[in-house]
């Protein structure tokens, strides 16, 4: 295991594209280059300790994989980078944004994409994606083109959310997600639930995602498919970054693709 | 303040698009209040003035149980799959959320009225003598009652049990609005004649402190359900 904190090297100088707010990427730059700074952050749900004091910096442009057992944190993570939880103590930057006192913009600026759909199950999913797309200003044609880029079929923009299979349903919300034209996207197992086609798409968007220099932070038990992508990894154990991958010998064989040095 | 109305217009037109989908207020609210209605006149059979003189009382209860039914429904497709999540993350003004929400819940209480209207005047045989202050204390007792359902529906449903909750907050807190809301229908009746204006400036005044309060605490409702 090379480290605990996660840095990126050569996406760090990666521009923000027409896809980015630029005051996002002016005030990563600000913050030298990294899109996430947490240092000693604690964060409770419901009284529980889910993060005990976790140390991260991510560069802008990366894709940072959060690995670990289930229950390590991860989520967590991923929930506090989105403005979703607030940490009990230590400091969390986001895009060059303080969690505390930017939460509208850090929000603004951060695409999720959860284990829940985040959908309203009555509405279709065309009416899903006009409802969120028109929230955070989006012009139909971008939602026109979120759906497709999700490669979600026409035929399906008018049923009903609740009718859509796992995969139908993880397209429509990765569409919702790709309208934000968010700069740091937080994913949760995006793999999950999804066919092989369906699979190959999040890569691609990813990797599209990394080159426009959107920041990525990906929580995933898909070794196979997220080693390939990443260009960090870090491991979560007990709510916090640890040195120790936790897994056998034989199965570290992803272990060694963190690209930055401590 | 652009914001906010874009909010409220949206999240309205959202939630009278799931009801007009779902159908579930004229399936089952409008049902539920018409048993209410008819059963309070086998109740009341037996005397037809007390009947008469029960009317408003009768009506704007029955109008507070569904007005419980609907707040209850209006947040907990809030709170399904993750939606809450979107809606902290999708950037429209809380405040214009709270309105939109209170605006659909008005617009269901209104629908409902329409049967329980015909309903009273058929079995309980009662008609408008006053149809203006009728008219305008219901719109205004309507709009008190959703704008406190848009406030305490979010509330409730943070708690486990928020079915048996909801009505154990919301309905002590309507109790201004009901009293104010019987008396002025009464006067529209032609019960009581002498008050009624009062207890409608009182409607007002009910309903203008809900909405305030409602924008006032709907980004505290929308960080802690």
């Amino acid at each position: 295991m090379r480290q605990a904190t996660a840095t990126a090297q050569a996406t760090a100088t990666a521009q923000a594209t027409e896809r980015a707010p630029g005051a996002d990427s002016a005030d990563a730059r600000a913050m030298g280059g990294l899109a996430l700074r947490f240092s000693n952050v604690v964060a409770l749900s419901g009284g529980f300790p889910v993060l005990t004091g976790v140390d991260l910096q991510v560069q802008v442009g990366s894709i940072c994989w959060l690995a670990g057992a289930n229950g390590a944190g991860k989520t967590s993570i991923l929930r506090v980078a989105a403005g979703l939880l607030q940490p009990a103590s230590g400091t969390a930057e986001v895009l060059g944004m303080n969690l505390r006192s930017d939460l509208p913009a850090v929000r603004a600026a951060v695409g999720l994409l959860s284990h829940q759909s985040g959908m309203y199950e009555e509405l279709s999913v065309a009416e899903n994606l006009q409802f969120w797309g028109r929230a955070c200003g989006a012009k139909n044609s971008e939602i026109a083109a979120s759906l497709r880029r999700a490669e979600v079929s026409q035929r399906l923009e008018p049923v009903p959310f609740a009718q859509l299979s796992s995969g139908q349903r993880r397209r429509v919300s990765l569409a919702a997600m790709l309208v934000r034209r968010a700069t740091l996207w937080c994913l949760d197992e995006p793999h999950a639930g999804m066919d092989a086609p369906g699979r190959d798409l999040v890569d691609g968007l990813l990797l599209e995602a990394r080159d426009s220099g959107v920041t990525t932070l990906i929580a995933s038990h898909d070794a196979d498919r997220v080693a390939s992508l990443a260009t960090d990894r870090v491991w979560v154990q007990g709510g916090a970054i640890s040195s120790d991958s936790g897994l056998s010998e034989g199965q570290t064989t992803t272990s060694n693709i963190g690209r930055a040095e401590p | 303040m652009r914001e906010v109305l874009r909010a409220a217009v949206m999240v309205c037109r959202k939630d009278l698009r799931m009801e007009w989908r779902t159908k579930a207020t004229i399936s089952y609210v409008v049902p539920f209040v018409l048993i209410v209605v008819v059963l309070f006149a086998f109740a009341l059979d037996t005397d037809p003035v007390l009947l008469r003189r029960a009317t408003a009382g009768v009506y704007w209860i029955t109008v507070l149980f569904a007005a419980t039914l609907i707040a209850q429904r209006s947040a907990a497709i809030e709170g399904r799959d993750g939606v809450m999540d979107s809606l902290r993350l999708s950037g429209l003004d809380p405040a214009g959320q709270f309105l939109g929400k209170a605006a659909a819940i008005f617009a269901q209480l209104l629908l409902i009225q329409i049967p329980l209207g015909i309903g009273v005047a058929v079995l309980y045989g009662v008609s408008l003598e006053r149809p203006g202050i009728g008219v305008l204390s219901a719109l205004l007792a309507t709009l008190a009652v959703a704008a406190s359902g848009a406030i305490y529906g979010p509330l409730a449903a943070g708690f486990v049990g928020s079915e048996a909750v909801l009505p154990l907050l919301y309905l002590p807190v309507l109790t201004p609005v009901m009293m104010a809301a019987t008396r002025s229908a009464e006067s529209a009746l032609g019960f009581g004649v002498g008050a009624g204006w009062h207890w409608t400036a009182m409607l007002g005044m009910l309903g203008a402190t809900f909405l305030v309060l409602g924008t006032l605490t709907a980004a505290s409702l929308l960080e802690h359900r």
